[in-house]
């Protein structure tokens, strides 16, 4: 607690000095961002932000680095409450509820004023708004938006007598090419395994890619009931331990998130469900042919959405608003969507940033760019809830619980359902 | 008759004087922060337009069902019971070994001391490294040998103690330099008298060394106890207290239940909790072990 004192202490006096250190005249505008996929997205964000001051004399944008997802939101939520909040800010689109919960951000409809602007609200990829809106409110506005994607090693298909350029399209596929790419040593242990499904730290996103594949959804869109215990979850969690347990063509326990792009350039998986954030890092550092599908469908096609939205604080004067909510219409608008997407690997958020000459020079020459947007026709809400970090905890706990054996997939849903429903019963 | 009053009260206001900014200090960033601490463990948790109202005892009903926090306390204890008398142990003996005469003994001391240099996230990132299954340093190892592979941070039965694995790896080499030190202001005159005497070296070891450690080991012990309690880092980039909170500890919880939670309400219940077990802790060696310790 000293510790937590003593960092709201310190972030609040260091907010109140750059909130101090303005001139009169300009507006200025301080801006949070995380960044999750290493640096190239860092600079990205100054060049695009020093190219709208460059335009904008009037307004002053002071773009922060502010962490991880996790410590961004942290940090604002700090600023908030000691009363010296950001302008605007990325932060995960699930962390909506969190946010209007602090009475922290305002909706955007309320500074969408013209026709053009009101339009502009509706101009983004339908799924990317799932978690942007509720109550008829958009809260957020897409940015830095992703999906989970299939990868696979064309060169273990051939070797395993598959056809290299068709990844598995059903559950049952997916099984059986799993068992043709599993390779063990002669004392039978495994040296190449079938896929992987990373689950350290928040498997509950890719577990939802099987929830929506087996046609359920989490958690309503009022973000105050959950659904964990439905048989078809409960399905969904049989078929991601059996992978493991039964099939024996995936690494059993928790795998690593962030060894799991190592472990398939060095084919110890043949195939690996992870985020389009990873598509520039997989192109430079595969020493193998690699290909990009959708994830495989069981009763349907289906994986969530991911990563970060733009939020427009409370408490700021109604010049910062407004000059926030331009800001926020130029750096989405095609042409700097565009860049983004191609310096990153995020699915540029609406449309008409795939019909810009630059977005249809990357994309010629790299089509896998394509699959996470085609994809985006399938895909639904990350789960996203009141007391959002507490719920997902609640889930992850519930999963894990089950991957590693301890428990039985249907007790430890049921268990998490309880649970959640008896903290999300202050918000019904 | 006035004059020595008038002396008192000077040298009062002197001393005073001279303990203020200390006391300010000490005031403004520990004693303040943890009275309240135990202040908002009685409240609500604000939220936005939600004042923070008076709960009585809710948040501490509310710990008592709470399994995780029940889960995590043990995991502490043990985390604790395993890695202090461990690390200070394996601490003791490297630092006989090196304090002996022994080629190469720089050397031997530096790579003894390096961990504890190394930042505990560069720590626990390297570790990452050796624990990674199928490619990892241990499992190419084992590999070697024909023995099959191990998720050491993603099965619940090893989580914690890989995580303890690494506590030690870092502490030890550091509680070593305060026993070297110590060794070395042993008077050899002690040793040559006890050779005289006929003693065997564990007996030297049982009846003058041990004792005339005392107070580093004391010393380091308090200090191990704390860290104990206090380094979570690696728990934070090795496993984030998975799986299923099977290698989570009291101080991530506390951590994960303020800034990610935000239940600032429940988090002051939680850290009272950890300021009373570290008090009774601190209060409990300084006593019990005061009085075997042998100052010279």
């Amino acid at each position: 607690m000293t510790l937590m004192k003593t960092m709201t202490t310190t972030l609040g006096a260091a907010a109140l000095l750059a909130s101090t250190a303005t001139t009169a005249l300009a507006v200025d505008l301080q801006f949070f961002f995380p960044v999750a996929v290493g640096g190239k997205a860092a600079d990205t964000i100054q060049a695009l932000t020093d190219e709208y001051a460059a335009a904008n004399p009037d307004v002053k944008i002071d773009a922060v680095y502010a962490g991880s997802y996790q410590d961004t939101i942290t940090k604002t939520l700090t600023a908030v409450r000691g009363g010296t909040p950001p302008q605007l800010s990325v932060i995960l689109s699930v962390d909506m509820f969190t946010l209007i919960e602090e009475d922290a951000i305002i909706p955007f409809d309320g500074l969408a004023k013209s026709d053009a602007d009101k339009a502009w609200l509706t101009s983004f990829y339908p799924a990317f708004m799932d978690n942007s809106m509720t109550g008829g409110k958009t809260y957020g506005i897409p940015f830095q938006r992703s999906t989970p994607v299939l990868y696979w090693n064309k060169e273990a298909f051939k070797e395993a007598g598959l056809d290299p350029e068709t990844p598995p399209a059903t559950w049952e596929e997916q099984i059986a090419f799993g068992k043709k790419l599993t390779k063990r040593d002669a004392n039978g242990n495994v040296t190449q395994w079938g896929m992987r499904i990373p689950s350290s730290g928040f498997p509950y996103w890719l577990f939802q890619g099987l929830t929506t594949q087996n046609d359920v959804i989490l958690a309503n869109d009022a973000g105050n009931k959950t659904n964990f215990d439905d048989p078809k979850v409960v399905e969904a969690l049989q078929y991601l331990v059996d992978l493991s347990a039964k099939h024996e063509v995936m690494q059993p326990g928790i795998i690593e998130w962030g060894s799991t792009p190592k472990a398939f350039f060095e084919g110890q998986t043949a195939m690996m469900w992870t985020t389009t954030g990873n598509l520039t890092n997989v192109r430079d550092n595969a020493p193998f042919d690699f290909g990009v599908g959708m994830l495989p469908a069981n009763k349907r096609r289906g994986a969530p959405t991911g990563g970060g939205n733009f939020y427009i604080f409370k408490d700021s004067t109604d010049e910062q608003k407004a000059a926030s909510f331009e800001f926020i219409k130029w750096i989405t608008a095609p042409e700097q969507a565009a860049k983004w997407t191609i310096a990153t690997g995020y699915v540029a958020p609406r449309p008409d940033a795939w019909e810009t000459p630059a977005m249809k020079q990357y994309v010629a020459d790299f089509p896998p760019a394509l699959v996470a947007r085609d994809q985006l026709e399938y895909a639904v809400a990350e789960l996203s809830t009141y007391q959002n970090q507490r719920i997902t905890t609640i889930l992850n706990d519930a999963l894990e619980a089950a991957i590693t054996g301890q428990k039985a997939p249907a007790a430890a849903l049921e268990e998490a359902q309880a649970e959640a429903d008896r903290i999300l019963a202050d918000y019904r | 008759m006035t004059r020595p009053s008038l002396t008192l009260r000077r040298e009062w206001v002197h001393g005073w004087l001279l303990l203020t900014p200390a006391l300010v200090l000490l005031f403004a960033f520990t004693h303040l922060p943890a009275v309240t601490t135990i202040w908002d463990s009685f409240f609500s948790t604000p939220r936005g337009r939600r004042e923070a109202k008076f709960v009585g005892l809710r948040n501490y009903e509310t710990l008592l069902a709470d399994d995780t926090f029940w889960q995590v306390l043990s995991n502490s204890l043990w985390y604790a019971a395993v890695t202090i008398p461990v690390s200070v142990g394996l601490a003791l003996l490297m630092a006989l070994w090196v304090d002996g005469r022994l080629s190469g003994r720089g050397f031997v001391r530096l790579a003894y001391f390096a961990p504890t240099v190394l930042p505990l996230i560069a720590v626990a990132n390297i570790w990452m490294f050796f624990y990674t299954p199928g490619f990892g340093l241990i499992d190419q190892i084992r590999g070697a040998f024909g023995l099959p592979e191990v998720n050491w941070l993603g099965n619940p039965d090893l989580a914690l103690g890989s995580v303890m694995v690494v506590a030690i790896w870092k502490e030890a080499g550091f509680f070593m330099i305060f026993y070297l030190a110590a060794l070395q202001s042993i008077p050899p005159q002690l040793r040559e008298a006890a050779a005289i005497e006929g003693a065997s070296r564990w007996t030297f070891f049982r009846r003058v060394t041990f004792p005339l450690l005392m107070p580093t080991t004391l010393f380091v012990s308090v200090n191990a106890v704390i860290n104990s309690f206090r380094m979570v880092d690696h728990v934070f980039v090795m496993t984030e207290g998975g799986p299923d909170n099977a290698s989570s500890l009291l101080l991530f919880y506390i951590y994960e239940t303020a800034f990610k939670y935000w239940d600032t309400a429940y988090a002051s219940t939680l850290t009272v909790v950890l300021l009373v077990l570290l008090s009774a802790l601190a209060l409990g060696q300084f006593f019990l072990l005061d009085k075997r310790v042998h100052y010279r």
